[in-house]
């Protein structure tokens, strides 16, 4: 099957039937493994045992912006080549986007408690996470009470690419602004600083989550073409009455 | 496992993000059940879609 193929959502439901089972099952077997590797982790010499908070805090702060950049592809898809597909994944992507960004804003408040003595302080990168949720609310807002689907997935596309902006501030806020939050210890140059005891629990979950990522995107982006389907026969019918 | 003196916080974390994940599934879940009903429903009906009319 070419990829080309897939962008006929009937093709694309009968792919998301047949790999779904297969990424849950998958999903299930690395988050085993993973919270295992990560109660076995070793307290941090500073942190102690709120370390085990970052299992969850980074791989759903990565997950709230990889979110966001799916959607951005899929916004560009929306408006440039006005693909249906692509707008049912801006649309399906955003409710798990803005999950795991709350979940990385409230862990990292819980975890900020112990460690900073403070749940928030408004510095650079906490309030470049808020705004990204806030953009997460926004275009929800724009695709779920918008009368028109279609004019509320374009704006919801623009609200998208506008605030794509937000992307490599969150990044190199802790690099560009004196912040309490640390700065990159995982992805920066010259390697990880975490020691391995914690980095490979670390990566497990964020690959855990990744797949439980995706698995809810395509099975909310099947939702989204059944509910098409409903709203095209209603609207079939309602024709037919009114004939 | 020692969770050492805040373990409040370590059990609140992952209680949350339990929650979450346990949200978002259940969202899945059920707006699929809902969807593929109402699918049904039309069906049965005899509504059909314009793509489906023509194969």
């Amino acid at each position: 099957m070419a990829v080309i193929d897939l962008a006929n959502p009937t093709r694309f439901l009968n792919l998301v039937n047949r790999v779904l089972p297969w990424l849950a099952g998958a999903t299930l077997i690395l988050f085993a493994v993973g919270l295992y590797r990560a109660m076995g982790a070793p307290d941090d010499y500073q942190q102690g045992a709120t370390v085990k908070i970052m299992f969850l805090h980074v791989p759903a702060a990565w997950l709230g912006m990889m979110g966001w950049g799916l959607m951005s592809v899929a916004a560009l898809g929306t408006l440039v080549w006005r693909h249906p597909l692509a707008d049912v994944a801006g649309k399906a992507a955003a409710p798990i986007g803005a999950a795991f960004t709350f979940i990385c804003l409230v862990t990292g408040s819980l975890w900020g408690r112990p460690t900073w003595g403070t749940y928030w302080v408004w510095d650079a990168r906490l309030t470049s996470v808020l705004v990204l949720f806030l953009l997460y609310l926004g275009v929800l807002a724009l695709y779920w009470t918008a009368e028109d689907p279609g004019r509320g997935s374009r704006a919801a596309a623009v609200l998208t690419l506008v605030g794509a902006v937000n992307l490599p501030i969150i990044k190199f806020s802790v690099d560009w602004w004196n912040t309490l939050h640390q700065p990159a210890s995982i992805l920066r140059m010259g390697g990880s600083a975490i020691d391995p005891s914690i980095l490979t629990p670390l990566l497990i979950m964020a690959a855990a989550f990744t797949l439980l990522f995706f698995a809810l995107h395509l099975a909310a982006m099947r939702n989204e073409i059944l509910r098409r389907r409903v709203r095209a026969m209603r609207l079939m019918r309602a024709q037919e009455v009114h004939a | 496992m020692n969770l050492g003196p805040h373990a409040d916080f370590i059990v609140a974390a992952y209680a949350v993000t339990v929650f979450v994940v346990a949200a978002l599934i259940a969202w899945v879940v059920l707006d699929h059940s809902a969807q593929r009903r109402v699918l049904g429903d039309l069906e049965e009906r005899g509504v059909t879609r314009r793509s489906g009319r023509s194969r």
